[in-house]
């Protein structure tokens, strides 16, 4: 049964010290405001996975939070390098990163075998490239039946596994819609799971396509409107492109970022429950498809 | 008109109306959506973040923007657009970039410099393209030529061409049949029937074959008739302005 706790709540329950923790949400929907908890929290030592650290990484990185990464792309999508994760990666600042580096494909099929209860994933992938050389979680299988060599990646089982979704009812069933990424299958695969929502509703009206997490696959669920701001919750608003563009000069430079971390997180700002998301409040949702049902 | 110009239009110009195209983010999405402005408005574009069939009016800036999921005319998990509909080959053509790029079109998006644990440069990685690049029916390469790119030898294998030559992708067991072009600011490569290496087979007009040479780390294959890219038309010219426009204006 999930509890319906404050996201600061949630996030000092389910969210320890080493943990590993995926926060998956593919460009949409990722969890934003629960990873600027986390780094409030001065959460330390954490294996963090996502199959595209974007932005959100770049922050937790930064913010010396994260020992391990396990990833398939880390850039900032259409806008270039990631820079706190490069100067993590090239420099050890502000702490060595650990790599564990994979394709999109390896890394959706590792939580498949998570959510799965299964030691490993088989695919057709990675054959031929540089990457099972550097990665001991990727290696050739021989098929038993007819001898076919293809590729094992091992299961995901994350400690934690944090979402944000359109809505949960005060049970805490989950309903999300729209690009679905593999957060499914983060829920499925970790120990404990954090969902933030936009919204709690009386009712989740069933939408066409969407999916349902039954509240007990899910250990806690926290309200955090625009929470997976700069990223876009499909029917509530959209893509903050220019919050993207805007984050690269504040990452490039270490004082900057510092800056950024004292006042947008730590700061008053960051202690304000919507402050993260203040910027464009009034900002309005142009996505005519895919509504929610408002009410 | 830009030499970029003239590699936007051509990767455009490549692909054929109707087709089957997964889509990365960049310089193959923007040739893919005018393609599908101009001549080829059937075609169904495929993104990695599950949307299949997107007919996007403004130009994404990712992967998953919004939009490209409310065009759709499916949408569907990650898992699901990588096992069900990459790997059986069901895609007939993969679209991708690179920032080092050998003459058997081997694709570095990994680290360049130093080694891997300590690079000189760290890139994103792999996302979708090892997978593109083995299981799509085939692919088309997008990338501005200069020597810092097309290098004697990549840095990091990401993503396989034809691997050390001919025979490669056979023993590989890579089912797709790998890069058909390479699409340059300069010109077109293509490879080479027998060899399987990088040939120089048409120039964008304007551009001649010492600055390709020059612009490539090895001694650049030649082929014995060079043709010349037809420069953007007008109607081309129009939409490409007219795509970048709906970025711009989604930006405002």
């Amino acid at each position: 049964m999930a509890e319906l706790l404050s996201l600061q709540e949630a996030v000092a329950s389910v969210v320890h010290d080493g943990d590993s923790v995926a926060f998956e949400g593919f460009t949409h929907l990722i969890p934003f405001a629960a990873a600027h908890e986390v780094m409030r929290q001065r959460r330390r030592d954490l294996t963090v996975i996502r199959l595209t650290p974007d932005v959100i990484f770049d922050q937790l990185i930064g913010a010396g939070c994260v020992r391990k990464l396990v990833f398939s792309w880390g850039g900032n999508p259409g806008v270039g390098s990631l820079h706190r994760f490069r100067d993590a990666v090239e420099n050890d600042w502000p702490a060595p990163l650990e790599l564990e580096e994979h394709s999109h494909a390896g890394m959706a099929n590792r939580f498949a075998a998570g959510a799965s209860n299964l030691p490993f994933a088989v695919l057709r992938g990675y054959t031929g490239t540089d990457l099972p050389e550097r990665t001991p979680s990727i290696k050739p299988i021989e098929c038993p039946f007819t001898g076919e060599k293809l590729t094992a990646v091992s299961a995901l089982n994350p400690d934690v596994g944090v979402i944000h979704a359109q809505r949960a009812d005060r049970e805490g069933n989950v309903q999300l819609w729209g690009i679905v990424g593999v957060q499914k299958e983060t829920v499925l695969a970790s120990t404990r799971s954090l969902v933030t929502v936009e919204e709690i509703v009386d009712e989740l009206e069933p939408l066409p396509g969407a999916i349902v997490l039954p509240h007990w696959t899910v250990t806690c669920v926290a309200v955090a409107p625009r929470g997976a701001h700069p990223s876009y919750a499909q029917g509530y608003y959209d893509r903050d492109n220019e919050a993207y563009r805007a984050w690269d000069p504040i990452a490039r430079d270490r004082e900057k970022f510092q800056q950024w971390l004292d006042e947008e997180i730590y700061g008053e700002a960051g202690r304000s429950p919507a402050g993260y998301a203040r910027q464009d409040a009034e900002s309005s949702n142009q996505n005519a498809g895919l509504e929610a049902p408002r009410r | 008109m830009t030499p970029d110009d003239f590699m936007t239009v051509a990767a455009a110009r490549a692909l054929r109306d109707g087709v089957t195209l997964f889509v990365g983010i960049g310089l193959p999405s923007t040739a893919a959506n005018l393609a599908r402005r101009t001549h080829a408005p059937n075609m169904v574009l495929i993104y990695e973040s599950g949307c299949i069939g997107s007919k996007p009016s403004t130009l994404p800036l990712s992967i998953g923007d919004g939009e490209l999921a409310v065009t759709a005319d499916s949408v569907v998990s990650v898992p699901e657009i990588f096992n069900y509909w990459l790997q059986p080959g069901r895609i007939e053509v993969g679209f991708l970039g690179a920032a080092q790029i050998d003459r058997y079109a081997n694709i570095n998006t990994t680290v360049i410099g130093g080694d891997y644990d300590k690079p000189k440069v760290r890139l994103p990685g792999a996302g979708g393209a090892p997978e593109i690049a083995s299981l799509c029916g085939e692919v088309i390469v997008i990338v501005r030529q200069n020597a810092r790119t097309f290098r004697e030898k990549v840095d990091f294998v990401t993503s396989v061409g034809y691997g050390s030559g001919p025979g490669s992708r056979e023993k590989l067991g890579l089912p797709g049949r790998g890069p058909i072009k390479v699409i340059t600011d300069l010109g077109v490569l293509e490879p080479d029937p027998e060899t399987c290496e990088l040939t120089m087979t048409q120039l964008h007009e304007g551009v001649d074959i010492e600055q390709a040479r020059e612009a490539t780390g090895w001694e650049l294959k030649v082929a014995d008739e060079l043709a010349t890219t037809d420069p953007p038309s007008d109607e081309e010219l129009a939409a490409l302005r007219d795509l970048l426009d709906t970025q711009k204006a989604a930006a405002a």
